[in-house]
């Protein structure tokens, strides 16, 4: 499977996650979030944006916990919970936001 | 995540036996493994060269090697006493998920190559040669079986459906046909120590914001400690517990009682998974593969026992094939079992008074317990029958006030599995994972109801992964479900007692 987008081919796997981490930008992740019913707005991409810094220096998504903690520091404590991730991100932050990240999927009992 | 494509039951509280629906679910099936996944674990990376003969060898190799593979193809009598006790079954309606159907799907292969009768009179003695229609039942079905022994409890002749399915998959490997998502994460934890692929980087960062999250929260330093040489206790918890909710609240309840008991103890960041997905591929080798790690950090970092957190199917490895597969235990001290379950330490510990408890801590909640099916039928706990059933309820009542069980045809041994056990917890199986959780929906959302339970206590990262991802479909709020220490770490007075 594969999205073309700009005259790039962007190779995914079967569960439409993309296969090369590198290859991720912004205009790529707006299509997996449409994919994914998920329309992009500021919060989203604070999320996004902290999945790859994290993913970056450790090779994988944070715990659910440390992310809820830097959601809740960048967007006011109220928006800090999973309620708020699930509401951003129905699909669950573990795999949906991560898709959009273009991170790799979590394996394993997650 | 994308709509579901297919209905969910309504809740009403009843576990109804559906109508017959052929061919209902014969779609759902497993992601291929990539080449590389299966030639890591010693299995021929694509399809081999006349597989079908190769896959009835195999079989006769199964049947010489495991003695009940042979009886439970040879004993059944077609009681129909099995046919409606499979959650699949009764979410699905598909005949070929009756437990009988589907040890069918091996029996009539061993029939045409292994059973005189079937030689001879083929169809007629209802044997099939191996071909690709019935390796494509076989992919679907075996793959729609979370291995979770409901059946055989029914069963007079203790027919094990699950091992049935173990065999199945073992023979799909060694022809080259393997599931993604269990060898995938077997290749994982068989090279960087854990099911989720966290390098030591990553875990460590993880404890160490879970330490100052607690103190936070508490004003205690409860630690986290990570491959400490010489400590007491090495803790073997599933990778789980170090990345998603419930999970988490659990790991911090364990870390908490270790905190009070004062214990010096340890997680190994080369042996950090407890899950021991071997099992679910009816793997010998890579089981053993796998629990080596255990053994190998124990010795490494010198400690005296070992003790494992919350997980179902690797309890039963633990408890019924540890020894066989890494033991024995000279190095660890005599003193302690091998293996000791966290229920049981903290039962033990609050039993003689070694943790200061709040119960009223808990009292918004109304709680109910889960039996994982591994737990609940292929092992016990502690030292009497019915450990494994006891202990974590006394777990419970000892820190929560208000403790009501469902109906009791879907607890202790007669548990439905959460409907994502058996290496079934990947997203292109969520029909049936969704479906196959709907009689214990149905048991829950009774409780609910009638007794206003609002809280689902579990004590395996599969169940609670599942529970949480498919229970919201049918309505339910996902923070239902609830790790067993973390109802303990909500408890704890920390401070409060001088370990003992
Ligand atoms: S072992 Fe469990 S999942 Fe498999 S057939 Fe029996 S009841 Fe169904
Ligand atoms: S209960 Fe046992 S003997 Fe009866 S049909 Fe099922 S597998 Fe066969």
């Amino acid at each position: 499977m594969s999205i073309e987008l700009n005259g790039v081919t962007y190779e995914t796997d079967e569960d439409g996650y993309l296969v090369n981490v590198d290859q991720w930008n912004k205009d790529v992740a707006v299509v997996l979030a449409k994919d994914e019913g998920v329309e992009m707005s500021d919060n989203h991409w604070e999320v996004v944006d902290f999945l790859r810094e994290y993913y970056e220096e450790y090779k994988i998504a944070p715990m659910i916990r440390i992310l809820t903690k830097a959601i809740g520091k960048k967007l006011g404590k109220e928006k800090g919970n999973t309620k708020y991730l699930y509401e951003l991100y129905p699909g669950g932050p573990a795999k949906q936001a991560c898709k959009i990240a273009g991170l790799p999927k979590p394996t394993g009992c997650v | 995540m994308a709509k579901l494509n297919f209905e969910v039951e309504e809740l009403t509280g009843e576990i109804k036996i559906p109508a017959i629906n052929p061919g209902a679910t014969a779609h759902v099936k497993p992601n291929p493994s990539k080449d590389e996944h299966n030639t890591a674990l010693g299995f021929p990376g694509g399809l081999v060269e006349n597989w079908e003969a190769k896959a009835v060898e195999k079989m006769g190799e199964l049947l010489g090697k495991y003695k009940s593979l042979r009886v439970f193809m040879d004993s059944c009598v077609r009681c129909g006493s099995c046919t409606d006790k499979c959650h699949y079954f009764i979410g699905t309606g598909d005949p070929n998920n009756m437990p009988v159907a589907r040890q069918e799907l091996m029996r009539k292969v061993y029939r045409r190559n292994f059973n005189p009768g079937g030689k001879l009179l083929g169809a007629l003695a209802g044997a099939e040669d191996m071909s690709q229609s019935v390796m494509d039942q076989w992919n679907s079905y075996f793959h729609q079986c979370s291995q979770c022994r409901r059946c055989s409890v029914y069963c007079p002749y203790g027919i094990d459906t699950a091992e049935v399915s173990m065999a199945a998959r073992e023979i799909m490997n060694s022809v080259g046909i393997g599931q993604k998502y269990c060898n995938e994460i077997l290749g994982k934890v068989t090279t960087v120590g854990n099911n989720l692929g966290l390098q030591k980087a990553a875990l460590a960062n993880t404890l160490e914001f879970l330490e100052e999250d607690v103190e936070e929260e508490t004003g205690h330093a409860v630690k986290f400690p990570l491959d400490v040489k010489g400590a007491d206790v090495l803790l073997i918890a599933p990778s789980a517990d170090f990345f998603s909710s419930p999970h988490i609240e659990g790991l911090t309840g364990y870390a908490k009682v270790f905190h009070e008991a004062g214990v010096s103890w340890t997680i190994s960041s080369y042996a950090s998974e407890f899950a021991n997905f071997g099992m679910f591929i009816g793997s010998f080798d890579t089981m053993q593969t796998v629990a080596k790690r255990i053994r190998d950090a124990a010795i490494e970092l010198g400690v005296k026992r070992i003790i494992v957190g919350e997980c179902g199917h690797a309890w039963r490895v633990a408890y019924s094939f540890w020894h066989t597969l890494i033991g024995p235990w000279d190095f660890l001290d005599p003193k302690y079992q091998t293996p000791t379950h966290i229920a049981e330490f903290t039962l033990d510990l609050i039993q003689r008074g070694g943790l200061k408890l709040d119960k009223s801590a808990n009292d918004e909640r109304v709680v109910t317990f889960h039996d994982s099916c591994n737990v609940a039928r292929a092992s016990r706990m502690g030292d009497m029958p019915g450990g494994q059933f006891e202990i974590p309820r006394a777990v419970i009542r000892a820190v929560c006030n208000n403790f009501v069980e469902m109906d009791e045809n879907t607890i202790r041994e007669f548990t439905y599995c959460c409907g994502g056990g058996g290496g079934l917890l990947t997203d292109e199986l969520m029909e049936i994972r969704v479906k196959g959780v709907s009689p214990r929906a149905q048991a829950l959302h009774e409780v609910m109801e009638r007794k206003g339970v609002n809280t689902m206590a579990a004590i395996c990262a599969i169940c609670k992964a599942q529970f949480t991802k498919v229970l919201p479909e049918y309505g339910f709020d996902m923070e239902v479900v609830a790790s067993l220490h973390q109802l303990v770490s909500d408890a704890i007075i920390l401070g409060g007692k001088p370990g003992v």
